[in-house]
């Protein structure tokens, strides 16, 4: 772990050699959710309503998946962008020292500028609190944390699972683009907005409803019964990861044996 | 005798490549149904090295050079065979195994661009978790040997690629590997790096002891630095030996170079062949099994008044062209 922060400083220090750049990209991170939480503004400004949810319940979603992405693209950079240390050849150096591969890509690279992304998600998610009205509890306090600390998990998760399709073709990897980006705007909104298999396949198969959807719906006080249940549910983000990592381990072994 | 260090029996390794036509029409076919051939990289190679020694490893472009590093570094895993090294087989217990090698890839860095050269070493050290005492005393002992002192706080991207190679070799022995693979350590030096960085080779060969496997297409490399060679062609090892007795088997033939005072004609010898003429200067090619040099230069002395004489033998190069050739590779 402490590793880990000292591949962080080293590539802080790196981008910020270039400080015209570091801010002009920071800039930019900051204002391009702008158009889309624009758009959800503009629609409920002329819907008022989306199946029982408020603008600022939903906006309060938009932002726990903002800030989640924000800080996953910002920390599991080293996965997302993967397909350049395969095509440069670089994961050989990976390979020849001695620590654990995962690891090293994690510290291969780290986005900074996401904090303009990370910003705006914060502010949304303030603004959102202020004004709905919630009896604020430790445990939902907590439930918050939770939700945008395994909504990190799942994000990586996400990355290394593309990272790992590297391992057989470089090309393909828009597809799994549909889960990253296509998750985090479905995931924007509550899950019960959509069709039936849809709602399954986010809950069950990539766990994104766990950690917006169910526990929102504790927050906002809308569920009836076990509710430690729901508080709990975005541990499944951590579910999620676990068979991540054992699926790369497996692609590891196959680069290994084809050196593609 | 010394232990041997590295033992590869009958390693092989293949490769599946997508076959890939010319023409938009072939590209689009290929979205669908992609033809492969399968590509043998290494044939059945071993060989060992005993520890201490130095070991050049050539070959033509893909011939299998890189691939047998790969293999020897655990990066990769072979189809057949068995390959121990230092008591490990590398791409079983590759982060037990990896920490007593150094591996310098010629073309590629290890370093991080941005940042200076000393921010690289601590970060390795702390990858390699290297005692701080030993890591201080690398540093220094490999910051004078290399004339590091100016470089270590000077950002990678500003350095010289001479001076670059200088740090990435630094930088893979800041652990104290007790065997280094360079991968053509020399490509695109000018002659001072290239001499510089053979100098050091040599340097930690003989003070520290470390075993050096290196790849190269540069046969002044070779010459300076060791007396074994290993070639590779088309994935079988055609020559493990020293260059002397590479020498022994093609060397044979000579080039003498002669000035003289004016001549008129051409002057034959028998048993050369005539390279090139001038009215002051002519180049022969002898083949001592044939003819005896000193038979020649009197011959020569018969004929046209002679000012100077160059007797050449032929750069390992040539025998190396020679060695591909009889393999036809």
């Amino acid at each position: 772990m402490s590793l880990y922060f000292k591949y962080m400083s080293i590539l802080l220090k790196s981008q910020l050699q270039y400080r015209a750049s570091f801010w002009l990209l920071t800039f930019g991170q900051f204002f391009i959710p702008f158009s889309v939480f624009a758009g959800l503004y503009f629609m409920f400004e002329r819907f008022g309503h989306l199946r029982g949810w408020s603008f600022f319940q939903v906006a309060l979603c938009f932002a726990i998946i903002g800030m989640a992405y924000s800080l996953s693209e910002c920390f599991s950079r080293g996965f997302d962008a993967f397909s350049t240390l395969v095509a440069g050849g670089d994961f050989d150096r990976l390979l020849v020292r001695p620590r654990s591969t995962a690891l090293q890509v994690l510290g291969s690279r780290f986005e900074f500028s996401r904090v303009g992304r990370l910003i705006q998600s914060g502010i949304v998610l303030v603004w959102a609190l202020d004004n709905l009205p919630i009896t604020w509890s430790f445990a939902k306090v907590i439930t918050l944390i939770l939700m945008i600390g395994c909504g990190v998990f799942i994000f990586t998760g996400i990355f290394i699972l593309t990272a790992t399709l590297c391992f057989w073709t470089i090309q393909g990897l828009e597809l799994a683009n549909i889960l990253t980006d296509g998750g985090r705007e479905m995931a924007q909104y509550p899950l019960n907005i959509y069709q039936k298999w849809v709602t399954v396949f986010f809950t069950f198969i990539i766990p994104f409803g766990c950690v917006s959807y169910l526990p929102l719906l504790y927050i906002l006080d809308k569920v009836h019964g076990n509710k430690i249940l729901y508080m709990l549910m975005p541990l499944a983000g951590v579910l999620f990861l676990l068979p991540s990592l054992l699926v790369w381990q497996i692609g590891v072994r196959h680069y290994r044996s084809t050196g593609s | 005798m010394k232990e041997r260090l590295i033992e590869l029996q009958g390693i092989s390794k293949s490769f599946k490549v997508a076959k890939r036509s010319a023409g938009l029409r072939q590209a689009v076919n290929a979205l669908f149904v992609r033809e492969h051939t399968i590509v043998e990289a290494l044939h059945n190679i071993s060989f060992s090295i005993s520890e201490g020694e130095i070991v050049g490893y050539i070959g033509p472009n893909g011939a299998g050079k890189s691939t047998t590093i790969k293999v020897m570094s655990g990066i990769l895993v072979p189809d057949d065979g068995s390959c121990t090294i230092m008591g490990f087989t590398p791409w079983k217990d590759r982060t037990a195994y990896v920490k007593n090698i150094g591996v310098v890839f010629g073309q590629r860095s290890q370093l991080w661009w941005d940042v200076p050269v000393i921010d690289s070493f601590e970060l390795l050290r702390d990858i390699y978790k290297i005692p701080v005492a030993r890591y201080k005393t690398n540093l220094d002992l490999l910051t004078d040997i290399l004339d590091l002192h100016s470089l270590l706080y000077t950002p990678v991207r500003q350095l010289s690629l001479g001076q670059r190679m200088r740090c990435e070799i630094a930088g893979s022995l800041l652990h104290g590997p007790k065997i280094l693979f360079l991968d053509e350590p020399t490509i695109g030096l000018d002659a001072v790096s290239k001499i510089a960085v053979r100098q050091f080779i040599k340097t930690i060969n003989k003070e520290q002891g470390v075993t050096v496997i290196l790849t190269t297409h540069d046969m002044q490399d070779i010459e300076a630095l060791t007396d074994r060679i290993l070639m590779i062609g088309k994935g079988t090892l055609l020559y493990d030996g020293t260059i002397s007795e590479l020498r022994r088997r093609f060397g044979t033939h000579r080039i003498i170079t002669v000035d003289y005072r004016e001549h008129a004609g051409p002057v034959d010898i028998p048993g050369t062949s005539r390279l090139s003429w001038s009215p002051e200067r002519a180049v022969y090619s002898v083949n001592t099994e044939h003819v005896l040099i000193a038979k020649v230069i009197s011959r020569l002395s018969e004929q046209v008044e002679l000012i100077d004489v160059t007797i050449e033998t032929k750069p390992v190069e040539e025998l190396i062209v020679q060695l591909y050739k009889e393999h036809q590779i």
